[in-house]
């Protein structure tokens, strides 16, 4: 029988330790909506979306409270839309967007993932129809994510679709400027995109996926902390195995929640995605773990290793906790989302630079980095150039999620709110790179031998 | 079906017996309780067979919680897989 020990601990991680289950994702097939009437396309996919997922929140609400844990997001991600638009000869697929954020917001869900092609060899005409409607789409919605897969490790980058990201990227800042140019806080552009992803902005429901699947993101960075303070000052067996086993815990929890979504939602259990997810929430931060470490503030030389150390015992931890992992899977480190994370930022102790190494490390990459407003599209292009090329060499995820923030400078603070937080305007290296980004064309794959 | 009802909060007089009423009329066994006082805050823990009820888990998760609230104590409910999943393999 269960002991009051145990009782306790589970109940101080949620109460003292911020234990949450961080998003329940559901991932719809919009492969049948397919049509060539562009009216009857959007019909069909708000249809199938708000009938697939009509349940999908009050379930989410009632494991929780069956549980005692809260389940802060409830998602939805689907086919990419480029895949989907295509018969309609369409010019712009911003009806489709505006067909998803209805969806969304019949259903109650708070964002829904998949306005999105996957690029990374070239672009089909519908690619170019959707990348061309990213700005528009992300300023006319409210709850649409965006991504671009711009890159792998067998296929190489598609620099013409960098090159034409970057102008995106500036064009949605612009065009939400009132916003502080919230849109760009949901678009991000990766290198080797996984196809399961429960995590926003990036989600999207992969072409080998089935009809519909549940796919579960844990949290816990606070769990992981508070365990670390009970190792204070022993060597690195003992922190590595406090976080494996922290780690096991949170997955058992999160395997056992997908597995009941999946039952009660009549839909296949896809993976659970073991990554650290913080909140601007004090006592819900990665930076904290790592400064527990014994760094003084995050980006300390030493920051790379510290969050080496952390990502890999999540992982080991984690995996022998859940019958299937998957997604990004790993520890993330959004700069807006995280107090510890922004406070560095702000010292200057955090900089761009530093972060671009420890994505190398750890999931997903360069996260929520509100930038002058006035960075050139060729800049922005080399920053996401320099993280897919991590990505692509290393044979792992990488992303670029930045955001041009109109009318600001570095030292500035822009306010996104809710769970995207907020951000100090970080310094972008002025050096310029246009004449490299204007190449356009094809960076080859890498050769996969004589790792060095 | 097992539960898990945790109440924590000062301590005062009637709290098992106003648990235990609500559950009795509930139709909800106890299996076990243990309960103790530290520096004035009582903590209990009960392990609860639900098999029997006819109500809704999750009515009786809020009818414990209101409860709660009118004798100023914290009570939840919750189902025992959330602890076993986390500590048995």
């Amino acid at each position: 029988m269960i002991s009051r020990y145990e009782v306790q601990e589970t109940n101080r991680m949620i109460q003292e330790a911020n234990l949450d289950i961080r998003t329940i994702t559901m991932g719809i097939s919009l492969m049948d909506c397919i049509t060539d009437d562009m009216n009857k396309l959007c019909d069909n996919v708000y249809d199938k979306i708000t009938k697939r997922a009509e349940k999908l929140v009050s379930t989410g609400e009632d494991i929780s409270k069956k549980y005692g844990i809260p389940i802060v997001n409830k998602r939805i991600s689907v086919t990419p839309i480029a895949l989907i638009g295509g018969a309609t000869k369409s010019s712009s697929y911003v009806p489709i967007a505006k067909a998803l954020d209805r969806a969304a917001q019949t259903v109650g869900v708070n964002f829904i993932g998949g306005f999105s092609a996957l690029v990374h060899k070239g672009c089909s005409n519908a690619d170019t129809v959707l990348m061309e409607s990213i700005p528009e789409a992300l300023d006319v919605t409210s709850n649409v994510c965006s991504s671009l897969n711009v890159g792998t490790t067998r296929t190489g980058i598609n620099m013409d679709a960098v090159k034409r990201v970057g102008e995106l990227i500036r064009e949605t800042s612009l065009r939400t400027a009132d916003r502080d140019g919230i849109g760009c806080a949901k678009f991000v552009v990766f290198c080797n995109a996984p196809e399961d992803n429960p995590f926003m902005a990036g989600a999207f429901h992969g072409v080998g996926e089935r009809e519909a699947v549940i796919n579960v993101g844990i949290s816990g960075p606070g769990v992981v902390k508070k365990a670390l303070e009970a190792v204070k000052g022993q060597d690195f067996e003992s922190v590595c195995e406090a976080i494996k086993k922290t780690a096991f815990k949170i997955t058992r929890t999160g395997q056992m929640v997908a597995r009941e979504a999946s039952r009660l939602l009549d839909t296949p259990f896809g993976i659970i995605d073991l990554s650290l997810a913080p909140t601007p929430a004090v006592g819900d931060s990665i930076a904290e773990i790592l400064e527990e470490m014994g760094l003084e503030m995050t980006g300390a030389p030493g920051t790379t290793a510290a969050l080496a150390i952390l990502n890999d015992c999540v992982k080991k931890g984690g995996v022998m906790a859940s019958s299937f992992v998957g997604g990004l899977s790993g520890a993330f480190i959004p700069v807006s989302e995280d107090h510890a994370m922004i406070r560095a930022a702000e010292k200057g102790a955090l900089t761009l630079e530093k972060l671009e190494a420890m994505t190398c490390v750890c999931s997903v990459g360069l996260d929520m980095i509100a930038i002058p407003g006035d960075t050139s599209a060729a800049t922005i292009s080399g920053i996401i150039a320099d993280e897919m090329a991590i990505g692509m060499i290393n044979a792992k995820t990488t992303a670029v999620r930045i955001i041009p923030v109109q009318g600001k400078r570095v030292g500035d603070q822009v306010e996104f709110g809710g769970l995207l937080g907020y951000a100090p305007i970080m310094p972008v290296n002025n050096y310029k790179c246009d004449a490299f980004i204007a190449r356009g064309g094809r960076i080859p794959a890498p050769i996969h031998s004589f790792k060095n | 079906m097992k539960g898990v009802i945790t109440v924590v909060g000062k301590d005062k007089v009637g709290i098992i017996g106003k648990v235990c009423t609500l559950l009795s009329e509930e139709n909800v066994n106890i299996l076990d309780i243990s309960q103790t006082i530290l520096q004035g805050y009582f903590n209990m823990m009960m392990i609860v067979d639900l098999g029997a009820t006819e109500t809704e888990f999750t009515q009786i998760v809020d009818k414990l919680s209101e409860l709660g609230k009118n004798i100023e104590v914290d009570i939840k409910l919750q189902h025992e897989d959330i602890f076993n999943s986390m500590h048995r393999i």
